[in-house]
């Protein structure tokens, strides 16, 4: 059983077969055989949420999963996030107000704020703060981020009114 | 880095579940949410060379109320705790505790049953199970035995279960209402290990505990019952009298000192957290400053 083993699973809504080792994390299933790179590693022990993507519509550590246990389930990563348009105005708020410099975590960063826009839609500044507490960056100070995700909720709220 | 190569097995049932741990004893984990167990093997720290992968297993999910006795599924999310109108309404205090467990995309994943069989001693389930008089149902290829959460806990990372056996389940009385509850911790950061914490319940008439159960973590190698609650049992609370308590429950902490506080520091916190819990648990503000000393 240390052998490979087949999954099958969603990635980005395209059904997929694959053949995998059992110790291969889902990060690097989807960065090195899928070549979808926007997933990052950084830490690989879950504390820094570089590799933040969505399993089953619910964000999860991608280094924390195994490709094994993704059997059957439906993956979204940054790239099936970004083509869908989902994120673009997040994406366009972090541009403007500079939410980025490296880029590192923005992967992370943008689907764990989506996740806290969908089930929360005008969160406060305190709560924005902390459903990116898993997440971190090391360029930005934080507070352009805290601004990008208040400002794309505001306008969210803005357009749905 | 990465983990070091092992086997997979899916466990199609309980029962295959406890036939693989059987034939594999020691050299095998269980894999539940893994968010403990897949950063100890990625740091090395852990090789074993099986995992049992529990974590497509039914019967193991869901939260039930069966007569006066909430039975929450090992593989209860901390999400789902969060979510659980059962747990809101009978157990509020483990909705209290999860939203201090890591982060969302922690939560979404990581498992009441594998935190508790994890006994990492800064964690908050621990003590808020043994706070709640729970009992674990540990299930063996014999079969079925129940362990107090009390006796539970043996160390750092040591528990009760022995390598053959998994844990299915946490039953504890439905206590929710005519209880009240404080829970509250010290970290550097929300979501981070907790420096140290408590988690209580209380039963209080006219002004006074007539019970009051108090779980401290991240203070010892296991969560701690405090025997100083007893010191503040059908008593009227003054601040000489929470003094005392507060000293009585220094005397009972054998905290470690690392990177994030020193055992004073940790006794210290302790402290302060009692003071603030009977406080609060009494509406009692003039309680907190512990001005009587």
């Amino acid at each position: 059983m240390i052998a490979p083993m087949p999954v099958s699973l969603l990635i980005n809504g395209e059904p997929m077969d694959a053949v995998v080792l059992p110790r291969l994390s889902l990060a690097d299933f989807l960065r090195e055989n899928l070549k979808l790179t926007g997933t990052h590693v950084g830490c690989e022990h879950g504390v820094c949420g570089a590799c933040t993507i969505r399993v089953d519509g619910e964000i999860v550590r991608s280094c924390l999963m195994l490709a094994v246990q993704a059997h059957g389930a439906s993956i979204e990563t940054i790239e099936g996030l970004s083509d869908s348009g989902e994120v673009a105005d997040l994406q366009a708020a972090f541009r403007q107000r500079n939410a980025l410099q490296c880029g590192y975590c923005t992967p992370g960063m943008l689907i764990t704020a989506q996740d806290l826009l969908k089930q929360s839609p005008v969160p406060d500044r305190a709560a924005i703060r902390q459903h990116l507490s898993g997440n971190y960056c090391r360029c930005t100070g934080y507070q352009a981020i805290v601004d990008a995700v208040e400002a794309t909720a505001k306008a969210r709220a803005g357009r749905s009114a | 880095m990465k983990a070091a190569a092992f086997a997979y097995a899916r466990a199609t049932s309980v029962v295959n579940a406890l036939e693989l741990l059987a034939a594999h004893g020691d050299k095998a984990k269980v894999l539940s949410g893994g968010q403990s167990l897949m950063p100890a093997m990625n740091l090395r720290l852990l090789s074993p060379d099986l995992l049992v992968d529990i974590g497509g297993l039914a019967e193991l999910q869901g939260v039930a109320v069966k007569g006066g006795t909430l039975v929450i599924g090992a593989l209860t999310r901390h999400v789902d705790l969060l979510r659980s109108a059962e747990v809101a309404l009978h157990a509020p205090l483990l909705r209290e505790a999860a939203a201090h467990i890591a982060h969302p995309a922690i939560r979404n994943r990581g498992t009441l049953g594998g935190s508790l069989a994890h006994a990492d001693p800064a964690s908050e389930l621990p003590a808020c199970i043994a706070v709640l008089d729970a009992t674990i149902v540990v299930r063996a290829p014999s079969g079925e035995r129940r362990i107090a959460a009390t006796e539970f806990f043996k160390g750092i990372y040591e528990t009760a279960l022995l390598p053959q056996e998994l844990l299915v389940a946490v039953e504890m009385p439905a206590r929710g209402k005519g209880s009240a509850f404080f829970f509250q911790e010290y970290a550097r950061r929300h979501g981070d290990y907790a420096i140290a914490g408590l988690a209580a319940r209380a039963t209080i008439d006219d002004g006074r505990f007539s019970d009051l159960r108090l779980g401290f973590f991240a203070v010892g190698d296991r969560p701690l019952l405090a025997a100083a609650a007893s010191k503040l049992t059908n008593v009227s609370v003054t601040p000489t009298v929470l003094a005392d308590a507060a000293a009585t429950l220094v005397d009972e902490l054998d905290p470690q000192g690392d990177q994030q506080a020193s055992p004073a520091m940790r006794r210290h916190l302790a402290q302060v957290l009692l003071r603030r819990c009977v406080a609060a648990l009494l509406a009692r503000p003039d309680l907190e400053t512990g001005a009587a000393q």
